[in-house]
């Protein structure tokens, strides 16, 4: 292109006019904003969320305290304290996980051996006070009773990969 | 609004006081409603052309996102650095601020809509826009901050530099208009292109210097792709790093005016003002604020989306653009005005 | 109304230009320089004046004054330096004090002994009628073209003096060709090939 062109070009603003057209043509075209809490993306069945720990179908807790969970955690955010149960059975007296250690890895969910600790597919539990964050004991962990049907889904999904 | 103030039963000093009164709470007001705004309408046009919704939470359409955003500033907490020059920190955004309110004083909003109707208005537009550099520099020095310093330097440089072809683009117009009033010039443009065109944009000499003003206005304004003063990713916030609460909200207030005023300048001195774009009876019919809103949106709504467009000039390439192109290109056209006037209204 | 504003500007001409002299710091010093300046512009507008007036906002608060801020702000003071040069120009400061005392009362002397008659030099009154800038440029590019071009021409000079004497070469810095960055096409600037493996790529 030479010298003549490229001058015309640049005093009409050729250029700069092409690119506004371009844009003026995005500025009608429908918009891919959705309305965040009435319409959500969706997410992978393999997501890393809120933990939870899982139960049998006869309502037995898988946890048998092996702390491989506590041991593989690159953040140090398991604590475990085992004893054995009344029947005599193997299991933690004390399951806490920090989550703002938490690097949401899914080191843990992987190590497990019984699928106890798994990664659900929850990612809306803001608090307003850290102390909440930090899971205590099992109780709010149990609650993944209530995220029972999303994770079992969704290890059924993801089996065949693992 | 001086005689009915007088018809009150007011002496002529109180009432023309009264009257001067009113007439500023009365381009201010509005004009900080504007900018609130302004400043949405920026954020939704933007989002547009990036295939995004923009503020849609904060009321209908997100119309009160403005509100929000100036409560959250006003309830934020006035931090002053410790080694900053704690009377000029705060002096800064007060200049920058006042100064874009200023300059609204001569602006018409119709035939005699206009505050202070001068014989040198477009002279102190210029003069205004002179002490607008001040905030800037005193903003950043007083800092005491390496960034905000050089944002500072950076800034006052651009603006000045853009000044020079801004008053040479506005020689061209008053040899044409003959008079530096702003409603002179409103009043020459009337019907001067084939007889019902009431603008100077399409006459053939002086739509170059149109856009010339306005890619000027550009860099005047520091509005992109001319923002390297605060370029997020470089300068954190240039100038106004050191800034929270208010202050920040009234530099932010001020850009946002100052904007304002330049898409007034350009709709005033190019596209016609308060007239209505043809010589046609029944378009009269329309109040004159409306077709200058209407310009005025236009030519922001143009702001937004060169904004969106073009990415950002770096700082020699602007300093280029201002003194190799623009004042060349404007004083050869400040030649050519002239001669043309010559040879057409004054003969060979 | 006008006697208030008069009162006004002065005084605060006469406050910032006392500040000016008396502030340590020299910012604050230009600062209170460009406070006296806005507020002659003031009085000029009182006198009737308002071109004067608006040019003196544009060129000495707009241009003269910037260009003392970016100075000032970028010197290094160090005031013990500046405080102990004070006593020893004592004498030479109150000497040069005196004589413009001396103009001042000289001045105003003259002016209550009446006013020189320059009707003879052709001195011309300022036309009735028109506006302010229409009449000084009436006159200014009519009578006194010469010296308006004149003036032109030495400005003209001092700016090409002060870039030649301050512009030097420097060795070893290579700037950027602005022009031809821009012009660089896609067309000449990426070339697709396509070659053997193991043989390379000749640039």
């Amino acid at each position: 292109m030479n010298a003549i062109t490229r001058t015309l070009k640049a005093f009409t603003l050729y250029e700069f006019v092409q690119a506004h057209a371009l844009t003026l043509k995005y500025f009608f075209k429908p918009k891919k904003t959705i309305n965040y809490p009435y319409e959500k993306n969706p997410i992978s069945p393999r997501f890393r969320g809120e933990h939870a720990l899982r139960r049998y179908p006869n309502g037995e807790e898988r946890c048998i305290a092996c702390k491989l969970c506590e041991a593989v955690c690159p953040a140090q955010a398991i604590t475990i304290e085992a004893e054995p149960r009344d029947d005599g059975s193997r299991r933690t007296t004390r399951y806490d996980i920090d989550m703002t250690k938490c690097i949401y890895c899914g080191f843990c969910q992987e190590a497990c051996p019984v699928d106890a600790v798994v990664e659900g597919p929850n990612f809306e539990y803001a608090t307003e006070t850290r102390e909440e964050l930090i899971y205590d004991k099992y109780k709010l962990l149990e609650n993944g009773d209530k995220w029972e049907r999303a994770i079992a889904a969704n290890l059924e999904a993801d089996a065949p990969y693992r | 609004m001086t005689e009915f103030f007088q018809s009150l039963g007011m002496s002529y000093e109180w009432a023309w006081f009264v009257a001067t009164l009113a007439g500023i709470l009365l381009i201010a007001l509005p004009v900080m409603l504007a900018v609130a705004y302004i400043i949405y309408f920026d954020r939704k046009v933007i989002a547009a052309i990036s295939l995004r919704r923009g503020p849609n939470v904060v009321g209908p359409f997100g119309l009160l996102q403005s509100f929000a955003d100036g409560l959250k500033v006003f309830l934020q907490e006035t931090i002053i650095p410790s080694g900053a020059n704690k009377g000029l920190f705060l002096l800064a955004p007060i200049i920058t601020f006042t100064v874009a309110l200023l300059a609204w004083a001569v602006i018409p909003f119709g035939a005699e809509a206009v505050l202070a109707n001068i014989n040198v208005g477009l002279l102190y537009v210029l003069a205004i826009s002179s002490l607008g550099v001040y905030g800037v520099v005193i903003a950043g020095w007083a800092s005491n901050s390496k960034y905000p310093f050089f944002s500072a330097m950076r800034a006052a440089a651009q603006m000045i530099s853009y000044e020079v072809s801004i008053g040479f683009v506005l020689v061209c117009v008053v040899i044409y208009a003959g008079t530096f009033n702003l409603n002179g010039i409103i009043e020459a443009q009337r019907g001067h292109g084939f007889g019902f065109v009431n603008a100077y944009g399409f006459n053939l000499l002086l739509f170059p210097m149109w856009v010339v003003f306005f890619i000027s206005s550009l860099a005047e304004t520091a509005r992109a792709p001319f923002d390297l003063t605060e370029a997020e990713s470089e300068l954190v916030a240039g100038y106004q790093t050191e800034y929270s609460s208010m202050s920040f909200a009234l530099f932010w207030l001020g850009e946002y005016a100052n904007i304002l005023l330049m898409c007034a300048l350009n709709a005033i001195l190019f596209w016609g003002g308060w007239l209505p774009p043809f010589e046609w009876e029944p378009l009269y019919m329309v109040p004159g604020i409306i077709w200058l809103f209407l310009k005025m949106f236009l030519t922001f709504f143009l702001f937004s989306w060169i904004w969106a467009t073009v990415p950002r000039y770096r700082y020699d390439q602007l300093m280029r653009l201002g003194w190799k192109i623009f004042l060349p290109l404007s004083l050869l056209f400040v030649v050519m005005v002239s001669g043309w006037i010559m040879y057409t209204r004054v003969g060979l | 109304m006008q006697v208030f504003a008069f009162y006004l500007f002065a005084a605060i001409v006469i406050a910032s230009g006392a500040f000016t002299i008396l502030s340590r710091n020299p910012v604050h010093s230009v600062l209170w320089l460009i406070l006296a300046f806005f507020n002659a512009a003031g009085l000029m507008v009182l006198v009737g004046a308002e071109f004067i007036a608006m040019l003196l906002v544009i060129v000495y608060v707009g241009a003269v004054a910037v260009l003392f801020l970016f100075v000032v702000m970028m010197l290094d003071i160090d005031f013990a330096e500046l405080r102990a040069g004070f006593a020893k120009n004592l004498p030479l400061g109150v000497a040069l004090a005196l004589v413009f005392l001396a103009e001042l009362v000289f001045g105003i002397g003259a002016w209550q002994a009446g006013g020189l008659d320059m009707a003879e030099s052709g001195v011309s009154p300022g036309r009735e009628g028109v506006s302010n800038i229409q009449a000084v440029g009436e006159l200014l590019y009519s009578r006194y073209v010469f010296l308006f071009e004149a003036a032109g021409v030495i400005l003209l000079v001092a700016m090409v003096g002060a870039i030649l004497l301050t512009h030097r070469q420097r060795l070893g810095v290579r700037p950027q060709n602005v022009a031809r960055q821009v012009s660089r096409r896609p067309e000449e600037a990426v070339r697709n090939t396509n070659p053997e493996t193991g043989k390379g790529v000749s640039l």
